[in-house]
């Protein structure tokens, strides 16, 4: 009998896990962080649903609430979204998928998990202090001017937070030009990868603008500099030029790898090539780029001028093409496949119409004359909760129910994860779907006491919101439980094609015994039988297993 | 990469070029040429930016790849100025806004 290599989860020591430089370890790493931001984010968006139960303002102050909506934007968006699939699933999956060994720099990737946890640091420390009450998006000349709050140390905290995220772009995009398997072309590469790559590539192009922006922000602040305040020469809408130039594409770090993964799960569980490979990968290319050209649509009532509204406009109908080029290569993809609906295939039909809705509402925002009467009202907050919850969200967990057995070496529960999934889908529809009806009532976003009649639509959504939190205790739980008592997992459960399912659940330290060579497509499941068609060269070593 | 090795010489005699640009942007400042004072500013800064980039950072001697990254870097801050001064340019063009 030939020994097995250790698993990477052999070693115990607390110092094995904070010094590792395994890929895989600090994707475990950045998903135990992840989840404690997500967990207050989460309670600040439960006070606020529970204070709009009634009309009057009668849980929280407006100064609280003013509060909370602003920790639930920026741990949600800069702790928990951002780095959600990216840090957690690519770090997990983006070398093994290459066959490699890791990633291309492995110390820097531990360093960008430590910068992270500085950042949220920083954040916590500004949340225990008192808070701010900005808003995530930090307007000036509100923030550099009146807000009484922790405005800089929040700044510092997600300033922090973007060095972690640009070093982890730069490392995958390296890690994909240097680091693929002999015969792994790249169009060879499964789709999740080039989503991976094109999200890099924002990463790195992006958040050095996010940086430099809230920079000038707090220098305004501390020091009085006539940036963004007009009273002393600066130009507000300047700041919104420069934020919004970051946190467009940002919204694109957030759904283009759910997207990927997408693609992963629908493959997979169609039994289907991918319908249009080259045109999937080529649209995450393309909503990389034109996703920087289109930040305008966030300022067109604010000042800006009209004719830069209309090409802002343009742009963001164009940018909605390779979107639905997705949306349908998935849908043509189902057709004639053998369809199981194991919990992640749930999961990633529930994004695919939930995403659907999102980015068609969010045409009719970049419509210029209807985004007049909705903006800053609810309609976006639910045109936004519909691509960052229902579609990145869903994607996440998808994408964790398909990697668990790779990941930990167990199955979930089944059934529980189908229940999961459609309660997360039937809550998360019943807490955003009334905000669109509210926002399109009139009723603006940010306020704590609001007309009386908008009160039937608010208890609409707290209670799905209610719903909503069950759907993601449940995993939370059985995960847990799966650790111990969940079913062993064979090395490919999924009977799927990636280079990741290659190799023994959980994969040994250096994932793989011997380099595999890739010799076709991805996705090679049999026209007929649905099966995985057989690859010269890695039939000897997973029947060796 | 570059992988033949760079000699000291160099970086001194950048740092001097860098000094003294130092001076000429602190001597334009007491001249008073009206709106080419900015140009003026601007033209010495960009020297100033492409010889750290070139030298310091190495880009001279870097691969193709290299040069690519720093061009799309270049490219895309182009984005930023472009469309953000597409707006500011503009404003004026509505008879409306003009008040
Ligand atoms: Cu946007």
């Amino acid at each position: 009998m030939k020994l097995q290599p250790q698993s990477y989860l052999a070693e115990h020591t607390v110092r094995s896990w904070l010094l590792t430089h395994d890929h895989k370890r600090i994707g475990i790493l950045y998903l135990l962080t992840i989840i404690v931001f997500f967990a207050i984010a989460s309670v600040a968006a439960a006070l606020m649903r529970i204070e709009l139960v009634t009309p009057q303002g009668d849980l929280v102050t407006s100064e609280t609430y003013n509060k909370l909506f602003t920790i639930h934007g920026v741990l949600m968006v800069w702790f928990f979204l951002i780095p959600s699939i990216p840090a957690v699933l690519g770090n997990f999956i983006l070398p093994m998928m290459l066959g490699a060994r890791d990633v291309a720099f492995p110390r820097l990737n531990l360093l960008s998990w430590y910068i992270f946890i500085a950042g949220g640091v920083l954040a916590l420390w500004s949340l225990i202090h008192g808070g701010v009450d900005t808003g995530w998006t930090f307007y000036t000349p509100y923030s550099s001017t009146y807000s009484n709050s922790h405005v800089i140390s929040m700044a510092a905290g997600v300033f922090v937070a973007g060095f972690s995220s640009i070093i982890t772009g730069m490392n995958f995009m390296v890690t994909v030009h240097k680091m693929r398997a002999p015969g792994l072309r790249w169009f060879r590469l499964p789709l999740l990868v080039w989503s991976l790559y094109a999200t890099s590539l924002i990463m790195v192009l992006a958040t050095p603008v996010l940086a430099i922006t809230l920079a000038l922000m707090s220098v305004e602040r501390v020091w009085g500099v006539g940036i963004f305040d007009p009273k002393i020469g600066g130009d507000p809408v300047l700041f919104q030029h420069l934020f919004w130039f970051y946190s467009h594409p940002a919204v694109y770090i957030m759904i283009l790898p759910g997207m990927g993964v997408v693609s992963e799960l629908i493959t997979c569980f169609s039994r289907r090539r991918i319908f249009g490979y080259g045109y999937v990968a080529a649209a995450s290319m393309a909503i990389a780029v034109l996703g920087f050209v289109v930040w305008g649509h966030h300022m067109f009532v604010a000042g800006q001028s009209v004719y830069s509204g209309m090409m802002f406009s343009i742009l963001s109908y164009m940018v909605s093409i390779p979107s639905a080029i997705k949306v349908f290569n998935w849908t043509a993809t189902l057709h004639k496949g053998s369809i199981s609906f194991a919990t992640p295939m749930l999961y990633a039909l529930g994004f695919i119409g939930l995403f659907t809705i999102g980015g068609l509402t969010g045409l009719f925002l970049a419509a210029l004359a209807v985004d007049v009467h909705v903006t800053d009202t609810y309609f976006v907050v639910a045109h936004f909760h519909y691509i960052m919850v229902g579609g990145m969200v869903m994607a996440f967990m998808g994408g964790l129910h398909y990697w668990w057995p790779k990941i930990t070496g167990r199955m979930y529960p089944e059934f529980a994860g189908k229940l999961a999934a459609m309660i997360t889908f039937i809550g998360f529809n019943l807490t955003f779907f009334p905000q669109f009806i509210l926002g399109y009532l009139g009723m603006p976003r940010r306020y704590h006491a609001y007309p009386p009649e908008f009160q039937f639509f608010h208890i609409l959504s707290t209670a799905g919101a209610s719903i909503l939190g069950v759907g993601y205790l449940l995993p939370f739980l059985y995960f847990l439980w799966s650790l111990k008592w969940g079913r062993v997992a064979s090395g490919n459960p999924w009977e799927a094609t990636g280079l990741e399912w290659q190799t023994p659940s959980p994969p040994p330290t250096h994932n793989f015994e011997k380099t595999p060579v890739v010799t076709r497509e991805p996705y090679a499941y049999d026209a007929v039988t649905g099966k995985e068609e057989p690859q010269e060269g890695l039939m000897q070593q997973t029947s060796a297993v | 990469m570059s992988d033949e090795i760079i000699s000291p010489r160099i970086y001194f005699k950048n740092f001097g070029a860098l000094i003294v640009l130092l001076l000429l942007t602190i001597g334009a400042a007491y001249l008073d040429l009206g709106p080419l004072n900015f140009v003026l500013a601007m033209l010495i800064s960009l020297t100033k930016t492409a010889l750290i980039a070139l030298f310091f950072m190495h880009i001279r001697w870097g691969g193709k790849m290299l040069h690519l990254a720093a061009g799309a870097g270049l490219l895309w801050l182009g984005i930023l100025l472009a469309l953000t001064l597409g707006d500011y340019i503009s404003r004026g063009w509505l008879p409306v806004a003009q008040h």
